[in-house]
């Protein structure tokens, strides 16, 4: 049975509308031009697709089922969990609970213990993982062999998998030669292809290895970066959902208007941005956390109360992050208000609001496109930030802030725990890397002054 | 021009206004002083005694907007708002809730702050336009192709893993510097390059970034093109001329953050445990002491709107033909 929490909903709810609006924009010439531009360029296609890659990931672990997980002998457990699809595919690494820290590939524990052998001795030796390399029996000299088998096995896996794609491609677009598919589609095959290697490697080599380690109660790393994955990508996309209808409404209304209205919005973003962001986040935070504190009977489990908590993340930063476009918009409805189209508009008796939404709102949607794909990266780094100084996501909630958060200590220690901060890096520097060179040639081609 | 600051100075205080308002709406309203004070007590079950002690002491035991039991005047005035709110208009801060005196602390704590600030924003500054300027110069190559490239790298990487890189390559494995800490005077000078560093490479690739489009923008104005037509060789152009006219942007985008150095760095501070603003800041955040934050607020507010206004007279100090009236 599908169980959604509330940003589940809201995610659903707003890939829904994005194909919505994807769809409706297909059909119209002028706005198919500068996407086409987007397509064409190498950076733009590659981007896209190791973006929406993660998209992919953060959707199956925001669709929640009621899932009987299997006892050991095969029979049902009477317990049902809620489970995201993502966290069924990844069982066996979710499953795979150590003892404590270890390090990826590792066959044996980080710290030595005390073991009391057969003959009645105690050693003091790296006791063996309960799952890591479990399969070896001689693993010093098999691992290796081992490791490069399964890795090989993966990509194996993967090409095969890439090929029936790249067949379906060619059968789909009718062409006959791989060299006939255009550009675009081409690049976005050869990125595929990388990441299809990265999950057939994750497969073959996840259930018998910990392929990033384990954290202190024995996590698997991997498991944990892979779940942030969907945190990041709420922040980053619901936050911009809170905004945009603040910044277009008022920004559009300051510009048409003027008189009263624009001073007074005008006041309002001032005011709101004159408090540094960090500061006012922080206030609503703590505010909300004495107000969860109060009213524990409002939720019924710790998942609802992180949901809530990262839903109400985005919303303070969503009502503390529209002025910056709210200005731009005002700026810019200021020039178009004036142009000769919206004086012949206004000639012909057009009212107002038609005016504004025939004329003026179209004309500023390049500068909604651009921000929110720049906005987009920032607000994932942001994240990472606030949850450092406790005001961001839950600490039970899976996120890249929490993860180097609790490294910070796993760094000081000797000898140090480096893996968990190696993986929120790579996890996370490959999202905002794309995010950023996407953003970069969506800027170009949306920014009409630089076509010319 | 007076007339024109004064105006803008009249300006600010409804501005201040609202921000108190918010603020006060955030702490006060949305949870009362009892609620507070239990949060700040640890316990679910505090005694109502206990409560009211906390509230007698830190001036909470008022109502919060009217106070019925008063006459005239003093219905407003002896409100939580209005003793909590005129304070802050005057810079009495007053007690915070762990009972010091928060503009003593701030004086204190200012220092510090400055002192990583100010190295940072100046090298910080000239490392990004000089880079930007080797980028313009070697427009179309490779060279810059790359150059580009790492810039969106270095940022796409959170300034925590520069923080925690730094501290870890060059503190711990190789020694150069401490760690962290901090000491005042010239025995200080060892505990900043590390953080100054850090701040000005994590800044790097947006800086570079934001100073090479504004001289591209400047580069591409007609007078440039006169000036090549006649001659000028590109080093001549591209530093007699753009990066004297770029001067105007780049001078008042630096004025605006100038009063807002005091703040200093909430996260620089704590990682590296610098005494100062910020991390006073994030230590107010993590025990939850209301009465810091609520004030740190209205200084970086305060702050901000002082930096606006200084960009305003900036320009007209750098570009004569601009005039406020």
């Amino acid at each position: 049975m599908l169980t959604l929490l509330w940003t589940d909903s809201l995610v659903f709810a707003l890939v829904l509308g994005v194909v919505m609006i994807i769809c409706r924009a297909s059909k119209k010439e002028h706005l198919r031009r500068p996407w086409s531009r987007v397509f064409d360029s190498k950076a733009g296609v590659i981007s896209l697709t190791v973006l929406l890659s993660f998209i992919l990931l953060g959707l199956l672990d925001s669709t929640r089922v009621q899932y009987h997980d299997l006892a050991d002998n095969g029979e049902r457990r009477s317990n049902a969990v809620t489970l995201s699809v993502l966290d069924i595919l990844l069982t066996p690494i979710r499953t795979q609970v150590e003892k404590t820290y270890s390090e990826p590939f590792a066959h044996v524990a980080y710290a030595k213990e005390i073991k009391v052998a057969e003959s009645g001795d105690t050693q003091w030796l790296y006791p063996r993982l309960l799952y890591g390399g479990a399969h070896l029996s001689k693993p010093e000299s098999e691992k290796v062999k081992d490791v490069a088998l399964k890795a090989l096995k993966g990509v194996g896996y993967a090409l095969i998998s890439w090929l029936v794609l790249g067949l379906c491609v060619l059968f789909m677009t009718r062409n006959d030669s791989f060299l006939k598919i255009s550009k675009g589609l081409r690049n976005s095959l050869f990125t595929l292809l990388g990441v299809f290697s990265l999950v057939g490697l994750v497969a073959t080599l996840g259930p018998y290895y910990h392929i990033l380690g384990t954290d202190k109660v024995g996590e698997d790393v991997l498991y944990q970066a892979i779940k942030s994955i969907r945190t990041g990508l709420v922040i980053g996309s619901l936050t911009t959902m809170v905004m945009l209808p603040i910044a277009i409404i008022l920004g559009l209304m300051a510009g048409f208007f003027r008189g009263w209205i624009d001073d007074l919005i005008q006041y309002l973003y001032t005011t709101l941005s004159s408090i540094p962001s960090v500061l006012l986040i922080a206030a609503a935070i703590l505010m909300a956390q004495v107000t969860m504190a109060n009213n524990p009977e409002l939720f019924t489990t710790i998942e609802d109360r992180a949901d809530m908590r990262l839903l109400l993340l985005c919303a303070i930063l969503g009502l503390t992050s529209w002025t910056g476009l709210c200005r731009l918009l005002r700026a810019e409805t200021l020039k178009i208000r004036e142009m000769d189209y919206v004086l012949a508009a206004r000639a012909l008796g057009v009212g107002r609001l038609q005016i504004l939404k025939r004329h003026v709102l179209p004309n500023v949607m390049h500068l909604v496109m651009i921000t929110v794909v720049l906005d987009f990266s920032g607000l994932v780094l942001a994240e990472a930030v606030l949850s450092y100084i406790n005001i961001g996501v839950d600490p039970s909630t899976y996120s890249w802030g929490n993860m180097i958060n609790t490294s910070r200590l796993e760094m000081a220690r000797e000898p140090i725990v480096w893996w968990s901060l190696t993986a929120a890096f790579i996890f996370m520097f490959s999202l905002v890397l794309a995010a950023n060179l996407f953003a970069d040639v969506v800027r170009d081609a949306f920014d009409p002054r630089a076509n010319n | 021009m007076i007339n024109y600051i004064i105006r803008r100075l009249l300006y600010v205080l409804p501005v201040l206004m609202g921000v108190n308002i918010l603020t006060f709406v955030l702490f006060f309203v949305v949870n009362s002083p009892d609620d507070m004070a239990r949060m700040q007590l640890g316990d679910k079950h505090v005694s109502q005694q206990a409560v009211d002690n906390w509230k007698q002491q830190r001036g909470y035991n008022l109502p919060l907007l009217w106070n019925e039991q008063k006459n005239g005047l003093q219905t407003v005035t002896e409100t939580i708002f209005f003793k909590k709110s005129v304070g802050l208009f005057v810079f009495d801060l007053g007690m915070s809730d762990n009972g010091r005196d928060i503009v003593s602390d701030i004086s204190q704590r200012m220092w510090p702050s400055l002192a990583i600030a100010i190295p940072s924003l100046v090298f910080g500054v000239l490392a990004n336009i000089t880079f930007a300027l080797l980028l313009i110069f070697y427009r179309g190559s490779y060279l810059e192709f790359g150059g580009l490239f790492i810039c969106i790298t270095l940022m796409s990487i959170s300034g925590l893993f520069y923080i925690i890189a730094g501290q870890f390559f060059i503190g711990k494995l190789l020694a150069l510097t401490p760690i962290s800490g901090y000491a005042p005077g010239i025995d200080g000078f060892k505990f900043i390059i590390l953080p100054v560093l850090i701040s000005i490479v994590g800044g790097l690739g947006s800086g570079i970034r934001w100073y090479r489009t504004l001289f591209l923008e400047e580069a591409a104005k007609d007078y440039v093109r006169t000036a090549k037509a006649k001659g000028l060789s590109d080093l001549q152009v591209l530093f007699k001329h753009v990066l004297k006219n770029a001067m105007i942007p780049i001078l008042t985008g630096i004025v605006v953050i100038l009063p807002l150095l005091f703040m200093g760095s909430l996260i620089t501070e704590s990682f590296f445990g610098i005494p100062g603003l910020g991390s006073y800041t994030i230590d107010a955040i993590a025990s939850q002491d209301f009465a810091i934050v609520r004030s740190m607020v209205f200084l970086g507010s305060f702050l901000y709107i002082i930096g606006l206004l200084l960009t305003d007279i900036s320009y007209t100090l750098v570009d004569p033909r601009v005039r406020l009236d």
